[in-house]
């Protein structure tokens, strides 16, 4: 749009325009980026130098034994062992119902089933705290506290975000290409392998990605059901390390664990970005 | 296998399995043949949706229908709860606690419209061909995708009087900081700029989008007719936006009034005076640590519904809105 001014004067104005709001930016940047940097150069600090005065921004000698010291010092490495597989059995099996629900609401004959999806929608509504109290007894008299199946096993049912932008997604498939595979007699599953699948991957890797960063970020839930150090999930060892390691003022290590438990989203946020991004913007504007 | 019987029953025998084209329309016609496919349909459709629906009877509906009644008891999660009436929900209106920790997470949302005002500026700013805007828009989306607990930490750490990232920054400037998570009066607003910090490049992201769809033609005439920059941005942008701008209110009030993550690892006590304690860091408290589960399952109920009256409201006026667009 600016390049379709005429006037060479609006010209030079938008570009002294664009110049300092390039300024602004720039220091909007460190202000978005400081926190998580000083994070990292924290970790590398020694003690000594996280409390100094004048404040120490570089660390003298990068004090890399922070990362291999926390693996022995605290249960890191069962932390992300836990979340692993907490977040990959629920996506992995919740993609797999909820693309094949999204796939009958959108595109097969079922009486009342729009009534059933409005149902499903309207259970968001439902704060995740009015039903945990509920859910936690129930989970304890089964004796799941203590365990991942709490965290597991009520995602495995699917998701209803993800069936709702499913669903979204497969209205703009022609329903006569399903039509011809059913006179075809292809049986319905054949139809989801071979024909659904393929056409809707791309925003399934997506939502699967978001989900992933979801349930690997979440805290309120495991920290209700983990008790024991071995069992907790990442985000929860990070969380008790810094109410442990804080009266020990050792920072570097609380830093450098919080950072290890950053670094795997980030890892996939850059690889994926375009999906994620255009599957976030896509969710704001369809809602 | 229903194919096959309807369609070729005189092929038996027939090496060939599929139907003469011709037999195939009176089959179409066959309304119980037609029955019989559909029951089909019907069957494997209800088989897809089954997972989602039975998980959201049993840990949703469920929940939800024991969490109204375990409201109406005195109960410890261990025991049978015992029924006492509204006795819990009266006794909230004397709980001072319950009232601050209301407080406080309404105090929480005043960060929800400077957070969507800073955000819509940005995606304008990030919509212009400026240098490195990609990069940019990366940088400014990194704390969206960090995980909330980590992010949590950190702060903490940044928010320390003596030696904490915010204290040394302002120091430059010659303004000697408080010990932000130890002091009523800065601890509320502390927690709202990380809040502000974390979620703005998630609503940027959304506006930026918005913004990239409003027709160019619009911006063209107003133009012509002489609109100024400010006028185009009240005239066109904010309008244009509204549907996302709704979207973000709502998401962000629904998500603010469920605000614990932060409460509890940055301030675990529930900041000094209970100054920072949130509705959910109280339901938390009061279930799993004081094992009232009947009494907390009654604030998660008047939780939710605050959620339902907000969304509610909302939804209506988001009507009223597009009627009188259309």
């Amino acid at each position: 749009m600016a390049r379709k001014t005429t006037t060479r004067s609006a010209t030079a104005e938008s570009r002294t325009a664009n110049i300092l709001l390039f300024i602004l930016l720039a220091v909007g940047s460190v202000i978005m980026l400081a926190p998580l940097l000083w994070m990292l150069s924290t970790s590398l600090k020694t003690k000594a130098e996280v409390f100094a005065l004048p404040p120490v921004w570089i660390p003298e000698v990068p004090q890399w034994d922070t990362y291999t010291r926390m693996w022995s010092e605290a249960p890191i490495l069962t932390g992300f062992r836990n979340s692993l597989i907490v977040a990959l059995s629920v996506t992995i099996v919740g993609s797999v119902t909820s693309s094949l629900a999204a796939f009958a609401l959108a595109k097969m004959r079922l009486p009342g089933k729009n009534a059933i999806f409005i149902g499903l929608l309207a259970g968001l509504m439902i704060p995740y705290p009015m039903i945990m109290i509920p859910q936690f007894v129930m989970f304890s008299k089964l004796h799941w506290v203590d365990t991942l199946l709490p965290l597991i096993v009520p995602l495995l049912f699917g998701n209803i975000v993800m069936i709702f932008f499913l669903r979204q997604y497969l209205e703009s498939v022609p329903d006569s290409l399903i039509e011809a595979a059913k006179i075809d007699g292809a049986n319905y599953l054949t139809v989801f392998r071979v024909m659904i699948l393929p056409m809707i991957r791309p925003a399934i890797a997506a939502q699967f990605i978001l989900w992933f960063m979801t349930v690997w970020n979440d805290y309120l839930a495991p920290t209700i059901y983990l008790n024991t150090p071995s069992k907790q999930t990442l985000q929860v060892v990070i969380a008790n390390l810094n109410t442990e390691f804080a009266t020990q003022r050792d920072y570097p290590l609380i830093m450098g664990a919080s950072a290890i438990a950053l670094l795997p989203i980030l890892i996939v946020y850059v690889i994926f970005q375009r999906q994620i991004v255009e599957s976030i913007a896509l969710t704001g504007s369809k809602s | 296998m229903t194919r096959t019987a309807d369609l070729a029953p005189q092929a038996e025998g027939s090496t060939s399995p599929s139907p003469t084209p011709a037999a195939a329309p009176p089959v179409w016609r066959d309304r119980r043949a037609r029955n019989r496919l559909h029951r089909t349909e019907h069957r494997w459709a209800a088989a897809f949706i089954a997972a989602p629906v039975i998980g959201f009877v049993l840990f949703t509906v469920y929940p939800t229908v024991y969490a109204l009644y375990a409201s109406l008891t005195r109960w410890n999660g261990l025991t049978a709860p015992k029924f006492i009436g509204l006795e819990n929900y009266t006794a909230l209106f004397g709980d001072e606690y319950f009232l601050k920790a209301m407080w406080n997470t309404f105090f929480y949302m005043i960060g929800i419209p400077i957070g969507l005002t800073l955000s819509l500026l940005l995606a304008l700013t990030l919509n212009r061909q400026i240098a490195g805007r990609t990069a940019f828009r990366t940088i400014y989306y990194v704390p969206v995708i960090s995980s909330l607990a980590a992010i949590a930490i950190v702060w903490q750490f940044a928010y320390n009087g003596d030696f904490g990232l915010v204290n040394q920054a302002l120091s430059w400037f010659g303004i000697q900081g408080p010990d932000w998570l130890q002091n009523t009066a800065t601890v509320k607003p502390a927690i709202i700029i990380m809040a502000i910090w974390k979620g703005l490049g998630y609503s940027t992201l959304l506006y930026l989008a918005a913004i990239q769809s409003v027709p160019a033609s619009l911006y063209e005439a107003a133009a012509l007719d002489g609109a100024g920059a400010l006028r185009k941005f009240r005239s066109i942008t904010v309008p244009m936006v509204r549907p996302v701008t709704f979207f973000l209110v709502v998401t962000n009030i629904i998500g603010g009034s469920q605000i614990f993550i932060e409460v509890n690892i940055m301030t675990p006590n529930g900041g000094p005076e209970f100054s920072s304690a949130s509705i959910v860091w109280y339901i938390v408290r009061k279930a799993f640590k004081y094992q009232q589960m009947g009494y907390a399952t009654a604030m998660a109920v008047v939780l939710g519904l605050i959620v339902f009256v907000i969304t509610l409201i909302q939804f209506r006026l988001n009507q009223r809105n597009s009627f009188s667009i259309d």
